[in-house]
């Protein structure tokens, strides 16, 4: 179980107004926190510092023993596919791989790690609990949107992450499917006590939260999603 | 599962775009590459044929008709010409003649009529069997005996002019004596045959009953002055036999009758220069051609053509890279969300490109090994493509 510790935080888009300042913050280790705040607030920016996919300009960022910060960019790529699962509101699956390879993506796109016979089985025991077990060979287009995001789900937990980073996971969903999938990641984390961030704007989901943490705490000029995009694909 | 499998499931997913790019590839690199081979095939067969055949005496008319006569045995064959040329050429002593008569085809095989100077002259040996040694003989070039399945003892019938006219050449049933060695040249697809079977072929000469012992009334007339007529109802034979052969017997002069085609083969340059002062100061109808000359004008002909076919594929080479380019920058605007999402999972940007280069490479490769194979092809039957297509004789 790791802690995650913000201080003195300053992040800015290049070329632009946004600035994102968070004097102190700390999430405990294996807590369940939500972080919410209206669309553009820079939610997904502060998951994406937290990730290590973008990079402060000034403060600290102290996940466990690692400074995220003092990371060079393949320390924090190798950090973020060992100890992050990132979850999207899109779900992000690859559309020409099936549930099983979606799952076992991570492995693929990056030397660090490569996956041994038990990883396998693990990943296929991640889809029988999740419900995928005769879906393994379905490619994303014929899953329904819950199926598609539990698939999500698995593919952030098969590298058993100490971090799971939820990024407006319900977003997308139906209120049946908002509950399932919230109650996963609730389980998750009571069972293996990964420490569990959700990004969201909708207020309804927020029950089973230990902490929540409202943006409008931290300061924050300008909108950022369209500039959070922009410069990933730019860095892509 | 790795960074390969990626690439190849990617590939797999997306197969209508990996059909259409292979094939524009496959087809742009192909086409100029079949012409290439083709056009050297061409080039060296036609060359190296013609440098072997100094001098070809014909009838007036197209040096090219002509000397692709006597060289492939063509079925565009020119004006007959006088058996006497030969005779002619012999007289002067400044060249050996070896002559030709190719007008009859048997199962669409071309027959050459000539004698046994040809197959000393092409350095043709024999396979199997024996040489001519009688009317009605043939030999078999290695791909006709090959093709029909014939050995020395078979018997081979030559086809008939035209089916409809009942009143031509009746078919002659050859003696298959002996098969040629292989030689890589038209002479594996011809059917050998000595001037004199060529002309019965061709009915100037015949054999038949005996008219004298032949009572029937109607197929025997006496004429006024006591002489024996054949009516139509007396068939020649159809195949020369140890019993027959005697009957066989020749009508007019052989001097008039028909060849195609004389090779001239002088013992030196001046023999040769000598022969063709000859025929260029008669005023009869047949020339002297130098097949070399006449291929080397052809082949320049070719190849300034072939200058347009290389600037036309560079122009479509260039826009088949175009296309490929425009339509793998828009594949890749369509992925980059995809990019998006791995490169967040935690992958470099050297392994997103490492990715889409292998996809293009894959593509590269595949096309390439399809061009490879269909090369290779090309390559093998090239010597019979250009027999076939080029020449107009058979493979």
């Amino acid at each position: 179980m790791i802690p995650i510790h913000l201080e003195q935080l300053e992040f800015r888009y290049p070329q632009s107004d946004f600035l994102l300042k968070i004097e102190q913050l700390t999430i405990d280790a294996g807590s369940r926190v939500a972080i919410v705040g209206p669309s553009g607030s820079g939610k997904t920016t502060l998951l994406n510092l937290m990730a290590g996919i973008c990079r402060a300009q000034q403060g600290r960022i102290q996940i466990g023993e690692h400074s995220v910060g003092e990371m060079s960019d393949s320390e924090r790529r190798n950090f973020r596919i060992s100890r992050i699962g990132m979850v999207f509101q899109q779900f992000e699956l690859v559309d020409y791989l099936n549930t099983e390879e979606n799952i076992l993506l991570p492995f693929a796109i990056n030397q660090s790690i490569s996956p041994t016979g038990e990883d396998r089985q693990y990943a296929e025991s991640l889809a029988v609990q999740m419900g995928l077990g005769d879906k393994l060979r379905r490619l994303p287009n014929r899953l329904s949107q819950g199926e598609q995001q539990r698939v999500a789900i698995c593919r952030a937990l098969v590298t058993r992450p100490s971090l799971i980073f939820a990024d407006e996971p319900t977003g997308n969903l139906d209120p049946k499917n908002k509950t399932r999938i919230l109650d996963i990641l609730f389980d998750i984390n009571r069972e293996q006590g990964q420490t569990l961030v959700v990004v969201t704007h909708d207020t309804q989901i927020l029950d089973g939260f230990e902490r929540i943490i409202d943006f409008q705490d931290f300061t924050v000029e300008a909108n950022t999603d369209s500039q959070t995009d922009r410069m990933l694909e730019k860095r892509s | 599962m790795s960074w390969t499998r990626l690439v190849i499931r990617y590939i797999q997913y997306h197969k209508l775009k990996t059909v259409v790019l292979v094939a524009s590839i496959f087809l742009t690199t192909f086409l100029p590459l079949t012409i290439l081979i083709l056009l050297g095939e061409f080039n060296e067969k036609i060359i190296s044929r013609a440098r072997s055949t100094p001098m070809v005496i014909g009838a007036e008319g197209s040096p090219l008709d002509l000397t692709l006569h006597a060289l492939y045995f063509s079925s565009k064959r020119p004006a007959p010409i006088r058996f006497a040329t030969v005779e002619e050429v012999r007289q002067t002593g400044w060249a050996r003649p070896v002559p030709l008569y190719s007008r009859y085809t048997a199962r669409q095989f071309p027959i050459v009529g000539t004698n046994l100077a040809y197959f000393q002259f092409r350095n043709l040996p024999l396979a199997k069997g024996e040489s001519l040694s009688r009317l009605g003989d043939c030999v078999l070039g290695s791909e006709v005996a090959r093709q029909l399945q014939l050995r020395p003892g078979d018997r081979l019938l030559s086809d008939p002019e035209n089916i409809l006219d009942l009143a031509g050449h009746y078919p002659l049933k050859m003696l298959v004596r002996g098969v040629l060695e292989p030689s890589s040249t038209p002479d594996d697809w011809a059917v050998f045959v000595d001037l004199k079977t060529s002309w019965v072929i061709q009915g100037l000469g015949h054999g038949h009953q005996n008219l004298a012992e032949e009572t029937d009334d109607l197929k025997v007339e006496v004429r006024s002055d006591g002489t024996l007529q054949a009516t139509a109802a007396v068939l020649p034979y159809m195949e020369i036999t140890d019993e027959n052969i005697d009957s066989f017997h020749f009508h007019g002069e052989t001097a008039d009758f028909p060849i195609t085609a004389v090779i001239a083969v002088s013992p030196d340059e001046k023999s040769e220069t000598l022969l063709m002062g000859h025929f260029q100061g008669m005023e009869n109808e047949t020339q002297l051609v130098r097949p070399v000359v006449v291929i080397d004008e052809l082949m320049s002909l070719v190849f300034q053509v072939k200058k347009f076919f290389d600037l036309n594929a560079i122009l479509i080479a260039m826009a088949t890279l175009f296309l490929l380019i425009l339509v793998l920058v828009l594949s890749q605007r369509l992925r980059i969300r995809e990019m998006q999402t791995m490169f967040k999972l935690g992958c470099s940007r050297g392994t997103l490109l490492l990715l889409q280069f292998s996809e293009i490479a894959i593509l590269f490769l595949f096309s390439s090994m399809l061009v490879a194979l269909a090369v290779w092809g090309v390559w093998m039957m090239a010597g019979n493509v250009v027999q076939s297509l080029l020449i107009g004789g058979q493979g």
